[in-house]
């Protein structure tokens, strides 16, 4: 049997079974069907009171057809469609070809799926649970029936449920290129329509406006035909394009020594031009936005040192983007209360850097003698009470209590220019400026005996100490040099909003940080600046409009849902660094490698297989 | 006081009746202890002597209450770890406690941590390469996936790395196999035969005494037992409650 196994395989190699027929239809694994299709249902019920479909209704994707609010719920049945056709690929055991199998599956988890918004429909039409769930709303009830009555709407999301779980079903019986194609269009699209706000500024900003009339509707969405234009398009290029991408990244992957670095360097001078070039022709709204991703950057690199190279939890370190900004403030603002020296900006970033790393010196001193969760508590306490001293009315003749200090002025540059929130390409430009000082200094930092040290204290302190490292030192040092870097973005803030306000600088400031930080991947410089763009960007900070803004309202869900799938699909984070990946995955490795050996032990020397029978 | 010819000059590595406290709590009871250049000495005890409080106070993570540690003629109460293990005084820990998520040549030089000669860092990682052909091998992995036996050499080499003249091991039998105890001993006996002077804490008296010149005996805190390793091999107290074998 081996031998047939063998032969077939061939060149493929070891690891792969060749694909048995399609499962029969009805040999569906229902115990999972029905699992997966109640979680479905209980999500969308979730998405359906939260009231996501009927606050985002309004907003069309494409033209008369579909809004955002029901893309909402009707990527939830997608989903668990898709996901119940999923194989587990176990070596050794046969791998199934897609089939009707796949369809029929999705199809059910999808009607399940569907029937949890039936219910909730019944549920609507016969009883008022508006006191404890504020969105129990007719409006609801409305949107899930589309205005007919509720038997309507109980068959029709049976029927949706079915037909959307049953596209996401066949997805899989799709060929990759098929697939990739499909995936593309769709992505297309619904990026096209979801980002209409950013496709517009764009297009305002290199005079394509003629382009968007034509792709959107006058109120919003995209009108169906260009729908159908753009997907036919995009679809083209996907089949054109088909494995150039991935061509590409695996030549740069196989790069090696120098090769490599100048391909690097390339790169990073591409994506810096880029940078510079881009907000030239973006308007208002886009430079607004990559000022606001600038800013988290900044503030994420510096919590980037204090968790992820030291390994010291933070939870209060929006106090130092406090007093970067209120410094900043009180330093050249003509209006701050007690005193108004009115330094010119650079001057006072100076003075701003010192007072910030004194105040992390300050806060570190007694919290870094403390391990573990009590470590995070009392940071939690000191960023409050950083919040708190702003705020309060005794120093009110400092820093103007809750009225904070407004009128600040904008930032000079060496009396060349003056940036300030009203222009958001300078604020983009000064951002982008300190954002690269803080990406070199984060760099070198990461391969220098400090950021060893570091790395040595966050695995095992009591070792460290024993090596030699003067824990104490070492870990002020990280506290300082993250005040530091977000006292810079603190500085920037004051200047680029012309206020500042002690409720600006909230928990959930830092919470926002920490959570970029983590989702981006923590001790990696780019997933620290790509989690900023996702978080940051697409959905808005604490108190910054994203890029769908419609979605701000739900921006915390989001962040928790994205949290949730990140920590059980890639707990290493969006882009990790190469030893965190290293450090995760490293069951899974352990156990290729072994059955690596098994197999070479198989090919190799049967007789030592043999001996320790004997 | 010292069994070989060494007793003229000045101890290496000296406790003079040591007290130490955490809290209220009395770890140490007058100790005293020369560790002489060349020496392979072992301090034994059962849980709870006092002996990783002898490696602390050593090295200065925990400060005497009253007494005096001694390196190499100066008193060194008041100077922090950093200083005594620039001058030599390395420790290995027990369960070897690498930095796991690190790589093992991190590691490694981790240990040389506080050296700012290059050519000769360079040069004794060498060294322990020849030492440990096996270290080699495993340079760019993490420290965590290794085997019990090669983390014990990485341990080994990462102490070595800080060009000690004292080695201070704590337990170093701790959590290995039979097998590799023996092995992880003998490796002790050929380091401490280049010329390094090793002062070993261990709970396992039989293994440690056949390899070591000299050794105390520790309990609650206070030195009961000083002689050579025959001798305390000999002992009866001794017999009856380390060895496991009580005297009929």
């Amino acid at each position: 049997m081996t031998a047939t196994v063998a032969s077939e395989t061939g060149s493929a190699g070891p690891a792969e079974t060749p694909l048995a027929p399609s499962r029969p239809v009805l040999a569906q694994d229902w115990r999972r069907l029905v699992r997966m299709g109640a979680v479905g249902a209980v999500a969308q019920i979730f998405i359906a009171l939260s009231n996501m479909p009927v606050r985002l209704d309004e907003r069309l994707v494409v033209k008369p057809i579909l809004s955002l609010g029901y893309l909402t719920l009707l990527i939830v049945p997608f989903a668990a469609g898709h996901r119940v056709g999923h194989q587990i690929k176990r070596e050794g055991m046969a791998v199934y070809a897609a089939g009707a199998h796949e369809v029929a599956g999705g199809a059910a988890c999808g009607a399940v799926a569907g029937g949890g918004v039936s219910l909730l429909a019944v549920l609507l039409a016969n009883f008022d649970l508006r006191e404890p769930l504020v969105n129990w709303s007719p409006m609801l009830a409305e949107l899930l029936a589309f205005g007919n009555a509720t038997w309507f709407a109980v068959v029709i999301w049976l029927l949706i449920g079915a037909a959307v779980g049953g596209s996401g079903g066949a997805l899989r019986v799709l060929g990759p290129s098929t697939r990739r194609a499909v995936v593309t269009m769709a992505l297309a699209v619904g990026g096209t329509a979801v980002l209409e706000p950013l496709v517009v500024d764009l297009a305002e900003g290199m005079r394509l406006e003629a382009l968007t009339d034509r792709l959107y509707a006058p109120r919003g969405g995209i009108n169906w035909t260009s729908a159908l234009g753009l997907a036919a398009a995009s679809g083209i290029l996907a089949v054109l394009g088909r494995g150039r991408v991935r061509q590409a990244r695996e030549h740069v992957a196989a790069l090696e020594g120098a090769k490599r670095t100048r391909t690097n360097l390339g790169l990073i001078a591409l994506t810096g031009a880029a940078l510079v070039i881009l907000p030239l022709f973006a308007g208002k709204l886009t430079n607004e936005l990559l000022a606001n991703v600038g800013l988290f950057v900044l503030l994420a690199l510096g919590l980037n040192v204090v968790v992820g190279l030291a390994g010291i939890l933070d939870l209060g370190y929006v106090a130092f983007f406090a007093v970067g900004s209120y410094s900043a403030a009180v330093l050249t603002a003509a209006t701050s209360p007690r005193i108004n020296p009115e330094m010119p900006w650079l001057v006072a970033l100076i003075v701003v850097v010192i007072i910030t790393g004194l105040v992390g010196l300050f806060i570190g001193a007694p919290v870094i003698r403390m391990r573990g969760d009590y470590l995070a508590i009392v940071t939690l306490g000191f960023g409050e009470i950083i919040r708190l001293i702003f705020l309060s009315d005794w120093l009110s003749g400092w820093f103007g209590g809750s009225q904070g200090i407004t009128k600040i002025p904008g930032a000079g540059i060496f009396g060349l220019t003056s940036v300030a929130g009203t222009d958001p390409r300078r604020v983009f430009y000064l951002v982008l400026a300190f954002c690269a000082i803080a990406i070199y200094v984060s760099w070198r930092l990461e391969r220098s005996r400090l950021g060893r040290a570091w790395m040595a204290v966050r695995e095992d302190e009591t070792v460290a100490e024993a090596m030699g490292i003067n824990t104490v030192n070492v870990k002020l040092l990280a506290f300082v040099v993250g005040a530091v870097l977000g006292s810079f973005s603190g500085a920037i803030f004051s200047a680029k909003v012309g206020s500042v306000f002690p409720n600006s600088f909230l928990i959930l400031v830092s919470i926002v940080i920490l959570v970029v930080v983590i989702f981006g991947g923590m001790g990696s410089i780019v997933g620290v600046i790509a989690g900023s763009a996702v978080l940051i960007g697409v959905l808005g900070g604490p108190k910054q409009p994203g890029l769908l803004a419609e979605f701000s309202e739900f921006k915390l869900l989001i962040y928790g849902a994205l949290l949730i799938w990140m920590m059980l699909a890639r707990p290493e984070g969006l882009i990790p660094s190469v030893r965190r990946s290293r450090e995760l995955h490293q069951q899974e490795m352990a156990q290729d490698a072994w059955l690596k050996g098994q197999v070479e032990d198989d090919d190799g020397n049967g007789g030592g297989r043999a001996a320790p029978a004997t | 006081m010292s069994a070989d010819g060494a007793a003229a000059s000045t101890p290496l590595l000296e406790m003079r009746t040591v007290n130490a406290h955490y809290g209220a709590v009395h770890a140490l009871r007058d100790v005293d202890l020369s560790i002489y250049e060349g020496d392979l000495v072992c301090l034994l005890g059962g849980n709870a002597s006092g002996k990783s409080t002898t490696l602390k106070t050593l090295l200065g993570m925990l400060k005497p209450t009253s007494g005096e540690v001694v390196l190499d003629g100066e008193v060194v109460n008041d100077k922090p770890t950093s200083y005594r293990v620039a001058r030599g005084v390395t420790m290995v820990p027990e369960n070897r406690r690498l930095f796991k998520r690190l790589s093992v040549r991190e590691n490694l030089e981790l240990g040389a941590y506080l050296r700012s000669d290059t050519g000769a860092i360079a040069a004794d990682l060498e060294r322990i390469f020849e030492l440990f052909p096996r270290v080699k091998e495993r340079l760019s992995q993490k420290a965590g996936t290794l085997s019990g036996g090669e983390q014990q050499m990485v341990a080994m080499g990462r102490a070595l790395m800080a060009k000690p003249r004292v080695l201070l091991m704590d337990e170093p039998s701790m959590g290995l196999a039979p097998a590799l105890v023996q092995q992880n001993f003998e490796l002790i006996q050929q380091i401490h035969e280049a010329g390094l002077t090793v002062f070993m804490v261990e709970q396992n008296a039989n293994m440690a005494l056949s390899i070591a010149d000299r050794g105390w005996v520790l309990q609650t805190g206070r030195v009961v037992l000083d002689d050579t390793a025959e001798n305390l091999l000999a002992h009866p107290d001794l017999r009856a409650s380390y060895l496991g074998q009580a005297d009929t």
